[in-house]
């Protein structure tokens, strides 16, 4: 135990160490030996940590929430450097009126279309007799590991005549509902079956007594994952380029080809950024404040799996389409654009080794970045839930929803005007990941505290651990597979990421993204699959690390 | 909880591998060590290219084998790279600016921050290539077509001009990559040999008639594959995809509009020295090596298909002869892609 609690420490600094006393000589929680730390410091000193805690992590959240404002910063004074005449007259078109309404009616059919598809595999796969389930389990989650752009690429070579909207719904869906699937078969697999068993004894029938004891529970897992498919839509570039269906994001991306950082990209920006304020407040008011976690005696049992009977077929056919569409088309597809490609050798040369480690790199600094910043917001409002908290961390997601080149174009402008050195190096383009995929870190990491209900660290306490100790030895523990899983839903955004990364990257710096996007644009299939070959083969034990998280959760 | 933490710890363990990764490994540009080649480099030159990557990289390592200069390049695209360089202004890691089209090299040139290209190289040019400044030479030419499908079209039946697409009767019937910084260079000799009147009827006919495609070689994949009958794009992509296996081209053939109309545009890649560059000699050098003799022959010899601009140096012997394309005469140095784009945008294009 406690070999493995200070690896917890290693790993996840913020309030660990902010909480530290500033005294000199005093071991720290980090030492190794936290539990003979805290036996030897006063009653006293317990108290003023208790007191400086919330303060230490409130002043963190802070400036990181500011942080992420800062693009906005940025971004909306761009927009209306013209002044409100010029911008409602660029904004009054009928073109973007077209563009609002293809962001629109894309986001009503893939939302509710992921929703569905995650929310069905998941119970399928958790609370049902279905064969081979555990297979299952891995192959729904398995497209995590195909980066979208990489399968609407296979689609546009499978079906060269499937674009526009149809094309862009088809594949943003399959690409997204893992995001759905993954909280919910967590939250099925880990939810006590007991208090549905109590609705079945008192005569509801099974799909009524689903509906009203286990659904209400779903709720933050299902508004989390629709928030982050929703979110992910509005920014999502890749996909609805290849697909040639213009929405905002599409559109930006055209201004910055034209102008750079002129107004009219901070003026769609800025309408981008209106959107994801209303789907942040739609969030909050579907989440609901339902706490999830279990307190009661006696241990927990699975649940029984209901029988399909004659809807195993069917059930399979889904199951098997949803795969077949999300898995095997994108990875056969590559398959067969590498074997078509030059030979062999030439594939593994030194260019392709040295692009995959630069990106490795970048998804490494870009995780740790993102899930150190998450920490104090997900902690503060777990345990001092406030109007101001739950701001902190909203605010952390309107960043986000913005297109990768947003960000970098307002880090240019900010770093060229403010701090050149950072300009063109890796840091600024850490920072920018950071950034756009906090709520990624911050998602898990609110699911990892609410598995550490704060009735056991008061527990902790009681029993004689002192403050870091508590979070060492109680939180951190049963934090961990949520952290890790923060971590790798951010190193795979990062390891896929392509318009901040295209232009904040160093000279002389090239990602797989980058190098794929390359090719691709210049519909070189073939040249372009040995990258979306590493792609693949890079996100495979990533994923297979969130499929332990699922299993992890009894 | 022991089983859990494991995978925590091997991610633990390999981030610092990863990031040694990060500034390690990697063949550098130009003879940069390995190591440094995540980084701009002080003493090497900095070689922002909007200019297509490979033909670069062709040029500056043959450079560098030359002069024993390191070159490192950083890949971008005309406008808003020739945007960018204005936003870094005075301090631009950049030395030497390459643009594919000639008007992003202008929008640079109005803000002041190139410096005179100096003779010799500007008189290493064929005659009445070289704009009237003197602030940038080009470095490759490039003309306007018109790729047609010749099972759904034949060549009596292609408009006698380009500006006969805004007719109706063409509606839906070609394809054109607006959003891209080439079909804006065409639109930008439009403007300045037909004025704004014209150029903006054109450009709503546009909007109306034509099939949005990515980029050229969409445009001319979308016309092999009889989506569109025929497609504006530049030359070079054709006769690249021919030369390779013509798996985008085969059943297309391309027009020259000839008779000096907007659609005979003929655009010209330039290269030009920032006035902020730290390495304003070796800059200078570069530029004289890229249009002699020996960087326009590694131009030609990369396979872009472009033209060579350089006096004396032969282009691809399957290209039709540069000065016999009758295309219409404009100076480059009045071209503004900057007002083409407010046009776009007011067409509802962009």
């Amino acid at each position: 135990m406690p070999a493995s609690s200070s690896a917890h420490a290693d790993s996840a600094p913020g309030p660990a160490a902010a909480t530290r006393p500033a005294g000199p000589g005093r071991p720290g929680p980090g030492s190794g030996h936290a539990s003979g730390a805290a036996a030897t410091s006063t009653h006293r000193a317990g108290a003023s940590r208790r007191a400086q805690g919330p303060w230490l992590a409130a002043l963190a959240a802070a400036v990181v929430a500011v942080v992420t404002l800062l693009p906005l910063l940025v971004v909306l004074p761009g927009a209306f450097a013209g002044g409100w005449e010029d911008a409602a007259r660029y904004l009054l078109r009928p073109r973007v009126g077209e563009l609002v309404a293809n962001t629109g009616v894309l986001i009503a059919v893939t939302v509710p279309a992921a929703v569905v598809v995650g929310v069905v595999a998941a119970w399928l796969v958790e609370r049902t007799a279905l064969p081979a389930a555990g297979l299952w389990r891995t192959l729904l989650l398995a497209p995590l590991a195909v980066p979208s752009f990489v399968s609407a690429y296979a689609w546009v070579t499978v079906a060269p005549g499937f674009t526009g909207f149809g094309g862009a719904a088809l594949v943003t869906t399959l690409a997204y509902y893992p995001f759905v699937f993954l909280p919910v078969a967590a939250l099925l697999r880990a939810l006590d079956p007991g208090d549905e068993e109590v609705a079945r004894s008192l005569g509801l029938s099974p799909t009524a007594a689903m509906v009203r004891t286990v659904l209400p529970r779903l709720r933050p897992a299902l508004s989390g994952g629709a928030l982050l498919v929703a979110l992910h839509l509005l920014a999502e570039y890749g996909v609805l380029e290849m697909m040639r269906f213009q929405t905002f994001t599409t559109a930006i991306m055209q201004q910055y080809a034209v102008g750079f950082s002129d107004s009219a990209g901070s003026l769609l920006a800025s309408v981008l950024v209106g959107l994801c304020l209303v789907a942040l407040l739609l969030d909050l008011a579907a989440r609901g404040r339902r706490r999830v976690a279990r307190l009661g005696a006696g241990t927990q049992r699975r649940g029984v799996p209901h029988p399909l009977g004659s809807w195993t077929v069917p059930s399979l056919l889904f199951l098997a389409a949803v795969v077949g569409a999300a898995l095997v088309v994108p990875v056969v597809t590559v398959v067969r654009w590498l074997l078509a490609g030059q030979d062999a050798a030439s594939l593994f040369d030194g260019g392709l080794l040295a692009v995959t480690l630069s990106t490795l790199g970048l998804a490494v600094l870009g995780a740790v970045a993102a899930t150190v910043a998450a920490f104090p917001g997900a902690w503060l409002l777990n345990r001092r839930r406030s109007a101001l908290t739950l701001a902190l961390e909203r605010v952390t997601f309107i960043a986000s929803s913005l297109p990768g080149v947003v960000i970098g174009l307002a880090l240019v402008t900010l770093a060229v005007a403010w701090v050149r050195p950072l300009y063109q190096t890796v840091w600024l383009a850490v920072l920018a990941y950071a950034i756009l995929f906090l709520p990624r870190a911050m998602v898990s990491l609110r699911a990892g505290l609410a598995a550490a209900p704060p009735e056991l660290s008061e527990a902790a306490r009681s029993l004689g651990l002192r403050g870091p100790a508590v979070l060492v030895r109680v939180v951190l523990p049963l934090m961990a597979p949520a952290v890790r899983t923060g971590l790798v839903l951010v190193a795979l955004a990062v390891s896929t990421e392509l318009t901040a990364t295209l232009l904040l990257a160093p000279t002389g710096m090239d990602t797989l993204a980058l190098s794929f996007w390359r090719e691709a644009s210049q519909l070189d299939y073939a040249a372009a699959a040995p990258y979306a070959a590493v792609m693949i083969v890079l996100s495979v034990p990533l994923t297979l690390l969130l499929r332990r998280q699922i299993l992890e959760e009894e | 909880m022991p089983k859990t933490s494991r995978p925590l710890l091997a991610l633990a363990l390999t981030l610092p591998l990863a990031l040694t990764a990060c500034g390690g490994g990697g063949g550098g540009n130009g003879g940069a060590p390995a190591e440094e080649a995540y980084e701009a480099q002080p003493d090497t030159l900095q070689i922002y290219s909007a200019q297509h990557i490979e033909v670069t990289e062709a040029v500056a390592e043959a450079f560098t084998e030359e002069t024993g200069i390191p070159t490192q390049v950083r890949d971008g695209q005309d406008s808003s790279m020739g945007h960018m360089i204005v936003q870094e202004g005075e301090s631009s890691p950049a030395d030497v600016f390459l643009t594919e089209n000639s008007p992003a090299m202008t929008v640079v040139e109005r803000e002041g921050l190139l410096a005179d290209v100096e003779r010799d190289t500007q008189a290493q040019l064929r005659e009445g290539l070289v704009p009237s400044s003197g602030k940038w030479v080009p470095i490759a030419a490039r003309s306007t077509v018109l790729v047609y499908n010749t099972e759904m079209i034949s060549e009596d039946e292609l408009p006698t001009s380009m500006m006969d697409l805004a007719d109706p009767e063409w509606a839906g019937k070609w394809g054109a990559a607006p959003g891209g910084a080439d079909f804006q260079a065409i639109v930008a000799g439009m403007l300045a040999e037909r004025g704004e009147d014209d150029t903006r009827a054109w450009l709503e006919a546009l909007a109306d008639n034509a099939q949005v495609y990515q980029n050229n070689i969409a445009t001319m994949k979308a016309v092999n594959a009889g989506e569109v009958p025929v497609g504006i794009m530049y030359h070079y992509y054709w006769y690249r995809d021919q030369a390779e296996a013509a798996e985008g081209s085969a059943n297309t053939k391309l027009h020259y509009f000839g008779g000096e109309d907007p659609g005979a545009f003929v655009s010209l890649s330039a290269g030009g020295v920032l006035e902020s560059s730290d390495m304003p000699e070796e800059a200078q050098q570069f530029l004289a090596y890229a249009t002699g003799p020996e960087g326009q022959q590694a131009l030609v010899d990369s396979g872009s298909m472009e033209y060579a601009v350089g006096e004396g140096v032969e282009s691809d012997p399957a290209l039709p002869p540069l000065d016999e394309l009758e295309s219409p005469d404009v100076d480059p140095s009045t071209l503004n892609s900057d007002e083409v784009i407010a046009l776009m945008t007011d067409a509802g294009i962009l």
